[in-house]
């Protein structure tokens, strides 16, 4: 037998390592520069997932400091960072705004029901439109609005427990909807729950 | 200071480890018998330490010692005394020390069997081990240290254990998990050791069968017991998900499937060595590998630990030293024995390479479906996720092509069969097996060509199966404990295929809005809502549903899904009322509270979905059982003569 056949499967290990590393390293990669950031978050113009005869527009978000967070069903990143956002709601006073992404309404409110609902409200973006315009390239996104509804930060991928801690609580303790980082560290470690 | 008990110990069990590890590996000298034999002793020290560590975390989640971060972080003074104990267990830190233990209670049975084997050659295999389990004692302790303590600011109460894991499953089906994951060691370093003492033989072979068998019976019944909490404890009414996480466990199985088959016949006719060994390999590093994406946080998922990037680095390193150092092993030794042995196609050689191929190719298709999503990535930025579609489009076929294989094993001899033999069972058996597999194809509802066909590959296995166990006590001999093994394993397989079939195709699922006294028909049972009241648990405050049914037979009884909020954490966890028979489970669970007294509520009705479990059960029961074989139990008085003729072989050389 051809000796160097035997290290074919050495190679293959190469392979899996190399795209386990690169996707390990990953991370960073989710800070890409928006090209709406430090921009007016966009008009837009769509139903409540509750209410669909309401329509909700860019002056909804205006006011304080909001998190956009683009989310759908089909998404099982999103059902990862479901706890994160539930923790986030309920231990800070930040509005937090759903952007129901390309999704069903009828799931999106039984996913709500079932795994709790960070929300203040949800806006429905059945065809995808409002993701275009913000720019969304898969679910989760999550973007960070001061009260001028000018986007401050922005998130692809999942907000876990780190982006919690070094993206969005300095930033929002600045604009002063969040104290008490200190007290939060042993709060979030618990929250993040670990599961086998 | 109990804690710190535990972390000197564990500190302790890593210096036995280093120890045993270099007396193991590099005392081969004739003159150092002495060393050598202290491997095995300070393996028995290094299952005490471990131990020690272990009982001094279980003893802080018992005492709500809310000082340790561990404990703090996933236990809380409400929580019942049973759930605190396997709270132990329920996160990244203790999870890990488990593993550990487990690792070093796989170590210990190793020694106690230490008579069976050569003793250059156990010395390696104990010395392997004890390596591996160093790195991962330095992984617990350098990057998830489950005893740090968290002081001055101790909190008052603890944090609570995620509601999901408060659960009968969860107490059992980690352990059970990991002596699977870890048994694979086993197979491993016995594989190490012998490309290391150039002795890749039909020996080797027969002292890993059993050790082998025994990792893989765990780790059937540990993903099974993993589906089976997933389909209560979820609410989702779904069995199986193709979570990166369910796959990690799902691809050292199919490994080691394909080794305690391949193994078979590496023993029994000295061929397919070098992709045994190759199998061997892969088994532990699949569980490595699941242990990586597991723990790094490389991937989300439903069972994502806290990420921490420390961790991911520290384990993608040791992957690439542990199984990168064994593959570059394997390149270099493999290989060089190859046996001259030739078979026909229609022999048990064959079909074990068709089980292999089969087995490899659905290793490949979980592999890539669980990695292409990260080099996609890797390229485009994007999360995508593969789905269910994907995998079902690969495993129908591949499992199909596996189990009409596996219904002509029995007739099958070793090197060729008679085609005469063959053409009796074909033109006997199968029409009993198609006739049988109609049958229930009759009562199926909606009938499809895939239902059909797994029905009659099932039946197929089973007939042949049992045929074969009808002729041979007929024989009047008693066949050995080892075919009982093999055989109920193979029925379990057609158990688990028609189970699986039924399931996911003839499974009901409504979601309704449901009134008090309204009544719903389900399949041809019907759904009485009473209404739902508020119970107080333990730890929780639940909204009760109370159902009840009336199935087809006339038989009536109550379902009472519950809505949990845990008192601690605030969390809302669906728990699902569920009627599990035989043939089919009726299976509730209460959605959210509608206008008035209406709630939304989903029922499913899932015929056979408990045959999956079983089968599984089966399979993992007949692995055990081939190891009882007496075959084994009689190593010590083999092993002299192979022994003899590697020594006279070495000389030789």
């Amino acid at each position: 037998m051809n000796r160097t056949r035997l290290f074919i499967p050495l190679g293959v290990f190469c392979l899996i390592l190399f795209v386990s590393y690169v996707g390990f390293s990953l991370d960073d990669r989710h800070e890409l520069p928006s090209a709406l950031l430090g921009k007016p978050f966009p008009d837009f113009q769509a139903p409540m997932l509750y209410d669909p005869e309401t329509i909700v527009t860019r002056e909804h978000l205006l006011g304080e400091p909001t998190l956009v967070n683009v989310w759908a069903t089909w998404c099982p990143t999103c059902k990862a960072e479901h706890a994160e956002l539930m923790r986030i709601a309920a231990t800070t006073g930040v509005r937090m705004v759903g952007l129901n992404y390309k999704d069903v309404g009828s799931k999106a409110r039984r996913w709500l029901a079932d795994y709790g609902d960070p929300y203040e409200l949800v806006i429905v973006d059945a065809d995808g439109a409002i993701g275009v315009e913000l720019g969304v390239y898969g679910a989760p996104e999550t973007f960070l609005l001061d009260a001028q509804g000018i986007v401050v930060y922005k998130r692809v991928g999942d907000v876990n427990e780190r982006i919690w801690r070094d993206e969005l609580a300095p930033r929002l303790a600045q604009m002063g909807v969040y104290k008490g980082l200190a007290k939060d560290a042993s709060i979030q470690a618990a929250n993040t729950a670990d599961r086998p | 200071m109990i804690a710190e008990i535990g972390q000197l110990s564990l500190a302790l069990a890593a210096c036995l480890a280093l120890a045993a590890g270099a007396t193991g590996m590099f005392s081969q000298a004739p003159g150092l018998r002495l060393l050598r034999q202290s491997t095995t002793s300070m393996v028995v020290g290094q299952f005490v330490f471990v131990s020690f560590a272990f009982v001094a975390l279980v003893w802080s989640f018992a005492t709500d010692d809310f000082s340790v971060a561990y404990v703090a972080n996933h236990s809380n003074s409400l929580l019942p005394l049973p759930y605190k104990i396997s709270a132990t267990w329920g996160g990244h830190e203790g999870s890990f020390l488990l593993w550990i233990l487990i690792m070093s209670g796989w170590m210990l049975a190793l020694a106690s069997r230490r008579a069976n084997y050569p003793e250059r050659f156990f010395g390696r295999v104990l010395g392997i081990m004890s390596l591996l389990n160093l790195g991962f004692i330095c992984f617990s302790l350098f990057t998830s240290n489950p005893f740090a303590r968290m002081i001055p600011m101790t909190p008052a109460d603890g944090a609570d254990l995620n509601p999901l894991l408060q659960d009968f499953g969860l107490i059992v089906h980690p352990p059970l998990l990991y002596a699977g994951y870890v048994g694979l060691a086993v197979p491993f370093a016995f594989a190490i050791a012998a490309m290391l003492e150039r002795r890749v033989d039909a020996a080797w072979a027969r002292w890993s069968r059993p050790w082998t068998n025994i990792a893989w019976a765990f780790l059937t019944v540990g993903v099974a017991l993993g589906s089976w909490w997933a389909y209560y404890e979820l609410g989702w009414g779904g069995w199986w998900f193709w979570d990166p996480v369910e796959n990690a466990s799902f691809m050292p199985w199919l490994a080691a499937t394909a080794l305690i088959h391949s193994l078979a016949v590496t023993e029994k006719r000295g061929t397919f060595k070098s992709w045994t060994l190759l199998l061997a390999i892969a088994g532990f590093s699949l569980s490595l590998i699941g242990a990586f994406i597991v723990r790094s946080g490389v991937l989300t998922s439903v069972h994502a630990f806290a990420v921490d990037p420390e961790r991911g680095k520290f384990i993608l390193l040791f992957l690439a030293f542990v199984v990168g150092g064994s593959l570059i092993l394997y390149g270099l030794r493999a290989g060089g024995q190859r046996a001259d042995v030739g078979f026909k196609i229609f022999s048990r050689e064959f079909f074990v390479l068709t089980n292999n191929v089969v087995l490899v190719v659905a290793l490949a298709v979980v592999m890539w479906g669980t990695l292409a999503p990260i080099g996609y990535e890797a390229i485009s930025g994007a999360r995508i996720s593969i789905g269910k579609p994907f995998f079902n489009m690969f495993f129908v076929p591949l499992m199909l092509v596996l189990g009409a294989a596996l219904g002509l094993v029995p007739v099958l001899n070793w090197k060729r069969t008679a085609w005469q033999n063959i053409k009796s069972a074909v033109t006997l058996l199968l029409p009993v097996a198609v006739l049988l597999a109609s049958l229930g194809f009759y009562l199926t509802e909606p009938k499809s060509a895939a239902v059909l066909a797994a029905l009659v590959v099932a039946m197929w296995v089973i007939t042949t199966h049992t045929v074969d166990i009808w002729r041979r006590s007929r024989s009047g001999r008693l066949p050995p404990l080892a075919y009982w093994g093999m055989t109920l394993a193979h029925l379990g397989f057609a158990v688990s295929v028609i189970g699986i079939a039924i399931t996911s195709t003839q499974s009901i699922e409504e979601d309704v809005r449901m009134e008090p006294q309204q009544v719903v028909q389900l399949g041809k049972a019907e759904v009485r809502f009473l209404g739902v009241r508020t119970v107080q648990g333990p730890n929780y405050q639940a909204q009760q549903g109370i159902f009840i049914v009336t199935s087809a037979s006339g038989e009536t009884f109550e379902l009472r899904p519950e809505k949990r909020r845990y008192l601690a954490g605030g969390n809302v966890m669906t728990e699902a009322g569920i009627q599990a028979g035989f043939f089919a489970d009726t299976y509730i669970s209460l959605g959210e509270p509608l206008s008035d007294d209406a709630w939304a509520v989903r029922l499913h009705y899932k015929p056979l979905v408990r045959w999956i479990w079983f089968g599984a059960l089966m399979m993992g029961f007949g692995g055990g059982l081939a190891v009882l074989d007496k075959r084994y139990r009689r190593l010590r008085t083999r092993h002299d003569k192979p022994a003899l003729n590697a020594t006279a072989k070495q000389s030789t050389a």
